[in-house]
């Protein structure tokens, strides 16, 4: 059990198992998931939006994570390459779903801090706003989650997703850009 | 799209969808441990994709329909 290994390593710990994990080393990779099941869970929680998807996505990254050992690089370190990998997955979860995604009860349940500071924005908007960004291409979607709502730095989403800048920023807009083109559809000027 | 109608659709977007915590704080996360699962996975066997059969099936009936493809087809494996 590697259970022990969670926290607190050194430099030379680290590469050890980084190391043994590329080696095939089950100890190692237990080791790994261990130290970054919560990250991996957390940057997943933060795409789909749902606690039970989040759960067996982490599963599903961590089964592509081992299969993919052999092709890890052990220099480049681990949080980055598991964070693409984790990201693929949700991307394929997300196309492999065809009916409109409903927001998770507890996320919708609770108001969100700017929209209680903007009592403009009415509740009746803010669910057709979220149904119109449920409909939006995934692959527009994720960086438009990651970028906007996440708030994350553009050069996490691009190394995510495997693209540049320059693309995270584009597909943001072009989710933007459909966004206001639905609500539009819909009556709402946003 | 200008600037500001950017920003507005930003603000409405944060709006409507909260953001999550991120990562969890230490004791929390995932509601259960997934290690064995990740196990199990691992353990499963991949099921066979639907266009590996209708591979073989194609490669069975062109086998039927054309014999003498047959040695050309083992030559090429």
């Amino acid at each position: 059990m590697a259970t022990g290994v969670q926290a607190g390593w050194d430099e030379q710990e680290i590469r050890r198992h980084l190391l043994a994990f590329h080696r095939g080393d089950m100890d190692a990779f237990e080791a790994l998931f261990r130290r970054h099941r919560r990250a991996v869970y957390g940057w997943i929680l933060r795409i789909v939006r749902d606690a039970g998807a989040a759960e067996e996505l982490t599963v599903e990254t961590f089964w592509r994570i081992s299969r993919a050992h052999a092709r890890f690089d052990p220099s480049r370190g681990f949080e980055g390459w598991a964070r693409r990998i984790a990201t693929h997955a949700a991307l394929d979860w997300m196309r492999s779903r065809r009916v409109e995604v409903e927001l998770n009860a507890e996320l919708a349940d609770d108001p969100p801090a700017s929209a209680i500071a903007d009592a403009a924005v009415s509740a009746e908007i803010r669910e057709k706003t979220a149904r119109a960004f449920q409909r939006l291409p995934p692959k527009l979607r994720i960086a438009a989650v990651l970028a906007v709502v996440e708030e994350q730095p553009h050069k996490e989403v691009a190394e995510a997703l495997g693209i540049s800048v320059a693309a995270v920023k584009l597909r943001v807009f072009r989710a933007l850009r459909l966004l206001r083109k639905d609500l539009e559809q819909q009556g709402i000027r946003p | 799209m200008n600037a500001d109608e950017q920003d507005r659709l930003k603000k409405l977007l944060q709006a409507a969808l909260p953001p999550t915590a991120g990562e969890p704080e230490p004791g929390r996360g995932p509601g259960r441990d997934l290690w064995p699962a990740v196990l199990r996975k691992l353990d499963s066997k991949p099921a066979t994709p639907w266009y590996d059969w209708a591979l073989l099936a194609g490669l069975l009936g062109l086998a039927g329909l054309f014999p003498a493809a047959i040695p050309v087809f083992l030559y090429y494996l």
